[in-house]
């Protein structure tokens, strides 16, 4: 009898960038009022997790590094059926970078597999207000689990071999990979649609205590990697993008037939070769 | 948090000095992403980025190719001189045939281990990425990702500059006390320069030291796209692409038909994505696509930095919006103050109209 699978889901909360301004004059961002939301990459992760969870048993661990407020993050996973959410908190994290961010969570998650063994740490993709997706590869690396990013589909599991079958989504293609757990799997968009919370799920959200961590509580052994000071990136400066010096020559006409005859004058003029071109390109199709 | 961007303060104060044993770290390396025997252009569009790097830093440029020994990898060499390298590091092995995590970090970390560069470039591509970020964290070393701008400082270090919080300001980030300074940089964002045919330089060969048993993933199999129904903005000549100005789905219409005529690729902003209007292989800007066309046609967008970072690189663009104020009229070369439903088919017929009579001219 193999036991079920033992999953730890890595989420980030972040502002819901679709809602950010930038304020016209200062140029910085005006974070007021901007709501806060699960990095939608990782709602993939969680569902995958999910159902891993349903069709082999075993638990689904959320972990979340952030300011204490980030634990709505992990109370709205809990709501769609997470088991467990750990918050890991501590002014020491902040202004971490990804390597720096890689570290703390390596800490959490082996403080998590202390009691059973993790079998698949899952992330995101990446994130939508940092876009590097970079943490997953540095979880993999620090923990020594196989790396497997980009991942489309989880064909197989044979939990006796302890072997994992997934697809990556490469370059031109997919790539079908078969390897051996534990293993980290960073999951791509559009995999899956993360359930609705069932109503006891929900219940048990709201009312859930979430477990918060700081360093100490989740064995981080060395502070100096935690937070800006183990960060080896530094953001030097912060700017809006400077206007073109010229901005677009604006096209008059009194129709919209008149604008474009004008434009269609104007580009052939300006690129006197683009009619050939788009005769090649048409003659190629 | 990644990068944290929201601490501009971060890297002032204090001058960051680089320790005694990272001085030796010198010249620019740009990792060769060769599979199944091709190179990504990226990788030529980087020695480019790459070469006025060296330059400004008066050392050397150098490509780093791993694969299998055969054809393949030659003319990977070959064309990393043709388009700028004076150095190949190269790797040959049959463990490096198909891209995998393991054998790939191993490879490029102990390459740097061994001859220690001071900046290593590789594209933002599913491979680049998931290999920077292994590499990065073996090296304990700091990584850029998607830069759109990369420079050198008076200190000699890496300016490298990036969009964040979702595209709408700029952000620089520095690695000042650990080496090589990393960064990846999307398909398409930098020009790719002439290769110079007549060009070669120093191959410099290392072994990978590994046997497949030490080699837990396996690779199955390689499913080809069926290139018909992926988008091929990236590399596209014309582009015609359209935003919330399309106001119905329905719209979409307008803009693959103006495509059509022009034998152009259609994309649109992110937003359509959003609204599942298009999908996500269309979309075109910092979080989508990069293009680099002779012309992009943008209908109806108005313009937000994460749209202008992923498109700013085309020769020329024509704007349409109705709003005169647009950010995206601060971008483009011509603008049309109108609606992008009346003027996108008016396009259409006057390009239609042209193309017809240069047929029957002949």
């Amino acid at each position: 009898m193999s036991q079920g699978l033992n999953m730890v889901v890595c989420i980030k909360q972040v502002p819901d960038s679709a809602q950010i301004r930038v304020h016209p004059v200062t140029n910085t961002i005006m974070r007021q009022g901007v709501p806060t939301i699960i990095n939608p990459y990782d709602l993939y992760a969680l569902e995958a997790a999910l159902a891993l969870r349903d069709k082999m048993g075993g638990t689904v661990t959320v972990l979340t590094m952030g300011p204490p407020m980030a634990s709505t993050a992990l109370r709205k996973a809990l709501g769609h059926g997470a088991d467990r959410a750990i918050l890991l908190s501590d002014r020491f994290f902040a202004g971490a970078d990804t390597l720096a961010t890689s570290y703390a969570l390596t800490a959490a998650i082996r403080k998590v597999g202390e009691t059973t063994p993790v079998d698949i740490v899952f992330t995101g993709k990446q994130t939508i207000d940092g876009d590097t997706a970079q943490v997953g590869p540095g979880i993999a690396r620090r923990m020594e689990l196989n790396q497997l990013t980009y991942v489309s589909a989880i064909p197989a599991i044979d939990r006796e071999a302890g072997e994992i079958t997934v697809h990556r989504r490469a370059e031109g293609g997919v790539q079908v990979l078969k390897t051996k757990l534990p293993c980290l799997i960073t999951m791509l968009e559009a995999t899956n649609e993360l359930r609705r919370g069932s109503m006891p799920d929900m219940l048990r959200a709201e009312r859930a205590d979430i477990e918060t961590w700081n360093a100490e509580a989740a064995g981080v052994e060395d502070i100096g990697k935690c937070g800006m000071k183990g960060s080896p990136t530094k953001v030097s400066k912060v700017f809006a993008p400077q206007p073109r010096a010229e901005k677009a020559a604006m096209i008059e006409g009194d129709t919209a037939q008149a604008k474009a005859l004008s434009a269609l004058d104007v580009l052939t003029t300006a690129d006197p070769k683009l009619i050939q071109v788009i005769a090649r390109q048409t003659a190629a199709a | 948090m990644a990068q944290a961007p929201n601490t501009p303060a971060a890297g002032r104060g204090k001058k960051l000095e680089l320790p005694e044993h990272l001085k030796c770290y010198k010249h620019v390396w740009v990792f060769i992403e060769l599979e199944h025997g091709r190179v990504h252009p990226v990788s030529w569009e980087l020695l480019t980025e790459g070469r006025k790097l060296a330059t400004a830093l008066d050392v050397d440029l150098a490509g780093v190719v791993l694969g299998p020994a055969g054809e393949g990898t030659d003319q990977a060499v070959a064309e990393t001189f043709h388009y700028g390298a004076d150095r190949v590091y190269l790797i040959e092995d049959p463990l490096l045939e198909n891209y995998r995590t393991d054998p790939f970090t191993k490879a490029l970390t102990d390459l740097v281990n061994t001859h220690k560069p001071e900046v290593m470039l590789l594209g933002a591509t599913t491979l680049g990425r998931d290999l920077a970020g292994a590499v990065a964290t073996t090296l304990a070393t700091g990584l850029t990702a998607d830069c759109t701008e990369l420079a050198i400082d008076p200190n000699r270090n890496l300016a490298a500059t990036r969009p964040t919080f979702g595209g709408s300001l700029l952000c620089t980030i520095m690695t000042q006390q650990a080496r090589p300074q990393m960064a990846t940089v999307r398909p398409r964002v930098m020009a790719m320069g002439e290769p110079d045919r007549a060009r070669s330089g120093e191959v410099v060969r290392e072994r990978l030291d590994m046997a497949e048993e030490q080699i837990v993933t396996k690779v199955l199999d390689f499913i080809p796209d069926a290139d018909t129904n992926q988008a091929q903005l990236a590399y596209a000549d014309i582009v015609v692409a359209g935003g919330l100005g399309l106001q119905k789905p329905e719209n979409i219409r307008l803009v693959k038909e103006l495509a059509e005529v022009l034998g152009a690729e259609y994309g649109c902003s992110r937003p359509l994505i959003q609204k599942g209007w298009m999908t996500a292989d269309r979309q075109i800007g910092q979080t989508g696509k990069t293009i680099r066309p002779r012309l992009y046609i943008a209908a109806g967008i108005s313009g937000a930095i994460q749209h202008r970072v992923g498109s700013e690189g085309a020769d020329r663009i024509l704007a349409i919006n109705t709003d005169p104020n647009a950010p995206i009229f601060d971008f483009a070369h011509h603008g049309i103050v109108g609606d992008a439903l009346q003027i996108l088919p008016a396009l259409t017929e006057a390009f239609r109209n042209r193309l017809s009579v240069d047929r029957l001219a002949g």
